[in-house]
Parts: C-alpha cells; structure tokens; sequence
C-alpha cells in the first residue's frame, strides 16, 4: 500500500493554545481512518490544516507524494481532497443541485451534461435527489450533512475527510449515513472521520487514531485502541456508554 | 403631453442608470466591495472611446469593441493587482483604496484631456428620432434603453444559468467553503471586476454620446448609481432597472416643473423609498 497523505511533524499554535503538537501521522490509500478525542483536543484543527485553511508553524504535508503545505485550499480540493463540516455550511441562496454543481464544475474541473449527470449521481447516493431544487439553506439537519456529503464527493475527491458527520442524527438517520458511508469506502474513496458516535465510527473504519491536547497519542486497530487505557481515561465519564457499545 | 414626454424620456435616461448602477451591485453583492472609483470609471471608458474613435475614425458604437475588453482587462488586472489585497473582511480599506483611485483617475484624465468638456459624435444617432402619438423619441435614448435592459438580462443569465454566476454566488455566499471547494476566491473576484468594468464601458460610451462629460463628473454618475441600487432593493438585477428608471422619472418630471430641480428631484424621491423601504423596493438579499 502507498501512501495518500503524510503527516509530518505538524505543529500549530495560536498563542498558548496548542492545537497541533509535533503530530506525525500516514493514511494509506483505500484506508478508513477514525479519529477520536475529547472536545478541543484539535481533531477539526488538524482538518483545518490538511486542506488548508490554517497554515501549520511547522512540518510538512504531503498528499499523493506532493509537498503540498503550501498549496492553497483551492489547489489540495483540485488535487483531490474533499472535507465535510461538523456545523454544515452549505451555500444557502444556492439550490441544493447547484451546491453540488460548483463542486462538480470547479472542484472535479468537469462542465456541462458530464457535470449535470454526476452530481445527479452523487445525489441519488446521498438520496438527496427529491431535494435537489430546493434552496439549501431552507433544509434539515439531516439533509445539510447529507448535502455536505454530497458536495464533498462531488469534487470527486480521492481523500475524503468527514468531521462529526454522524453527530446530531437519530439512531434511524445515523444507520441509514452509515451505509451511504460504507458504500462511498467501497467505492474506493480513502476516507478520514472525526467522530464522537464512535459506534458509528467502528462499523466502519480499519484504524482508530487517538488525539488529544493536539498530540496523537494513539493509532491502531480500533478494538484494541478502544480498550486502552489511554482511551478509557480520557472517555471516562464523557461517553463510557458508547465505548460501551464499541 | 408635455408630462408624457417627460415620463418616457425619464425612463429611457434611467436605463442609463441601470447600467451604471449594475456594475456597482454586481461587484458590491460577489466580494462586499463598494466601489467609489466606479463614477471616474465610467468617464474614463468615455474618455477612451473618445480617444479610440478620433484616432481610428469609428463611430463610438463600434468603439465598443476595442474599450469593453480593454477595460474588462483593465478590471481584471486591477482587481488582482490592487483590490483583492484590500479584501480583509473589513469595510473601510476597499473605500478607502477606490476613493483614492477615484482622486487618481480624476486627475489623470485633467492632465491628459484638460477640464474642457468633451462629446462622444454619434452622428446622425445624435438627432434622429421618431414620433409616437405626438411625442418625439429619439432613436439613441431608445437604443440606450435596449443595451441596458440586454445588458441585465445578459448579467441575470450569467448569474443563475452559468458556471461562473454559480461561481460568484457561492463565493459571494461564503468565501470560505468555495475555496475548498475548488475556487480561487481571488481569479473569481477578477473575473467579477472584468464584468462590472465591462458594464461599465457600455455605460461610459452611451454617456458619452447623450451629454457631455469633462473629467469631474464621474463622482455624480457614483450617487446616482448607488441610488438606482438601493431603490431596486440590493442584490435584485432586475430590481436595479426599475431603480435606475425610477430614478430617471423623477428627475425628468422634477425638471419638468423647474429645470433647476431635476437632480434634486430624484434624490427627494430616493430619500422617501429609503424612508418607507429601507431595504428597497425588491429587496433579494437577506444579510
């Protein structure tokens, strides 16, 4: 297996506040990593700074091979990386379908009916497809992490990073993003996901990641990690009932 | 009839205003930029067709063809060069930059033409018009209106039924998610400063043609811009004509009843739509 995105020795800080420590990190292609911590440990940081919207005091990223720490947000999304936000932002004066269009048109760099007919793909997948002309800032909570989903694989990314995507959903709603989850892996896509529903979060991933006050602490098999100690220390009275369940 | 003469040609002066004012809004509703230079721009893309159709010998509507691109060249170039390094998320330093490049074009024109007011010879278009039902209408106002109404309705498909108005809206929406989206925030604000210079250089050659210009009046063109705007609601293409032809009435019915109170006349009715719709007459934008 290769390498999809390297880590190396990030470090990020905003004053005394340490949001990446030293944080070396590998995702193989056609990996499903998870990324669990408490709140604040630097989880949605260190998403912010693999796509670029926050540029690292030190170390290095690489994507596909490609030193690309000092690629804009605009190029890493060109190249093939896609994110979905915790709190869904969708461009709301848009329609649903033309949120999934400026991903398929400047994202995938795709036009006309090739661009119409994947996003129409995309979003028969995420079954957003009976909303698509309705505007998206009229949608549900459901629905806006759906259209997050949407618009992220409609840049036809290679790397997929998901954060808290589950979070918020019923017990019914999460299944049914599960399974969509599962399919879009199979499909080949290398998927990243920051996750507090953590049995979501095992059904589908191969490796759990551990962070916490910025710095990976653990990587593994996710049984294995689940049952550390690390983790039962810090999940200790925060969601002993999902680790539970894992 | 006097009055119905009055009132058609207030609306044909306001598809003037509606073109002047779309390049505004459209630069205004992308990147929340207010563009003071706007006004002196339009009076440079009148000063360049001037100088375009004395050296070639074209009439000012073939002109068109040489000073839209360049000045949507000009806008791209100006907005990658100079504004978009202005687009911090506050407010004052995009005025402040434009206001002084507002200074700058003025006194650039006065050194380069002279404070002489200049026309734009449109030659027979100057005078020829037609008669319907008794009233007079000229043949050049009536083409202005037309370029205008095509020109928003150029803008209003570009915006929702292209990939790049989908690209000005969802930048224009949040900045942001479009860059990881893929777009280039800054070659997306260039492209929309292209477009409003565009606009812009139409506005400036039929200005040219209907009244005389000198290198001091751009800074009026800017007011009556803003206004057509505000009274057509933010956001609203369409909006900005009614605007724009509001605008027009008003002035050509205040001037009707006293020739010193045409200008005066459109800001009054401007200052009541503000005073009993604030938000405009068709508002579009939410935030």
């Amino acid at each position: 297996m290769t390498a999809i995105l390297e880590l190396q020795n990030l470090s990020k800080s905003f004053g005394a506040v340490v949001i990446a420590d030293d944080t070396t990190l590998v995702v193989e292609q056609g990996e499903a990593l998870g990324i669990i911590g408490p709140n604040g440990a630097g989880k949605t940081s260190m998403f912010n700074l693999i796509t670029g919207t926050l540029a690292p005091n030190s170390g290095t990223i690489r994507f596909m091979g490609d030193d690309v720490t000092g690629s804009s947000a605009a190029q890493r999304c060109r190249m093939g990386m896609a994110r979905s936000f915790q709190v869904p932002q969708p461009f709301g004066g848009l329609t649903v379908f033309e949120n999934a269009l400026v991903a398929a048109t400047q994202g995938a760099g795709m036009s006309g009916q090739a661009a119409s007919d994947h996003c129409l793909d995309i979003l028969e997948r995420t079954e957003l497809l009976d909303k698509a002309n309705t505007v998206a800032g009229s949608l549900t909570l459901l629905d806006r992490k759906r259209l997050e989903l949407t618009r992220a694989l409609c840049a036809k990314p290679k790397l997929l990073l998901l954060d808290e995507i589950a979070g918020g959903l019923t017990e019914a709603e999460c299944v049914s993003l599960v399974d969509t989850i599962r399919d879009i892996h199979k499909s080949g896509i290398t998927i990243v996901w920051i996750e507090h529903v953590v049995h979501a979060l095992l059904a589908i991933v191969d490796r759990l990641a551990v962070v916490d006050f910025g710095k990976l602490i653990a990587s593994g098999e996710p049984k294995a990690i689940m049952a550390s100690r690390e983790v039962q220390e810090i999940y200790l009275g925060i969601e002993m009932d999902e680790v539970g369940h894992g | 009839m006097d009055w119905m003469n009055a009132i058609i040609q207030g609306i044909l002066l306001g598809g003037l205003y509606a073109m002047i004012a779309a390049g505004l809004s459209l630069i205004f509703g992308v990147m929340r930029l207010v563009n003071i230079a706007h006004g002196d721009l339009i009076i440079l893309a009148a000063y360049l067709a001037l100088t375009a159709s004395m050296l070639l010998g074209l009439h000012p509507l073939l002109v068109l063809l040489l000073v839209v691109p360049m000045m949507a060249l000009f806008g791209y170039v100006l907005q990658r060069g100079i504004l978009n390094g202005t687009l911090t998320g506050d407010i004052l330093p995009p005025l402040l930059v434009t206001f002084g490049l507002s200074v700058i074009i003025q006194n650039a024109l006065l050194e380069a033409y002279s404070a002489d007011p200049q026309k734009l010879d449109s030659g027979v278009l100057d005078t020829a018009s037609m008669t319907m039902g008794g009233i007079s209408i000229g043949i050049l106002p009536l083409l202005m209106f037309a370029v205008a109404v095509a020109v928003i309705a150029g803008l209003q498909f570009i915006f929702y039924r292209t990939a790049l108005g989908r690209a000005f809206r969802a930048v224009s929406d949040n900045q942001d998610i479009a860059q990881l989206m893929g777009l280039n925030r800054r070659h997306v604000f260039g492209l929309a400063m292209a477009l409003s210079l565009a606009v812009v250089a139409v506005a400036g050659i039929f200005l040219g043609m209907r009244t005389s210009f000198d290198p001091s009046v751009g800074g009026g063109r800017l007011i009556f811009g803003f206004e057509a705007v505000i009274i057509g609601g933010l956001g609203n293409l369409w909006g900005t004509l009614v605007g724009g032809v509001i605008l027009g009435v008003a002035q050509s019915i205040g001037g009707q009843i006293n020739p010193g109170w045409q200008v005066l006349a459109g800001h009054v009715v401007f200052l009541l739509i503000l005073a009993i719709k604030p938000r405009g007459l068709f508002p579009r934008m939410t935030d």
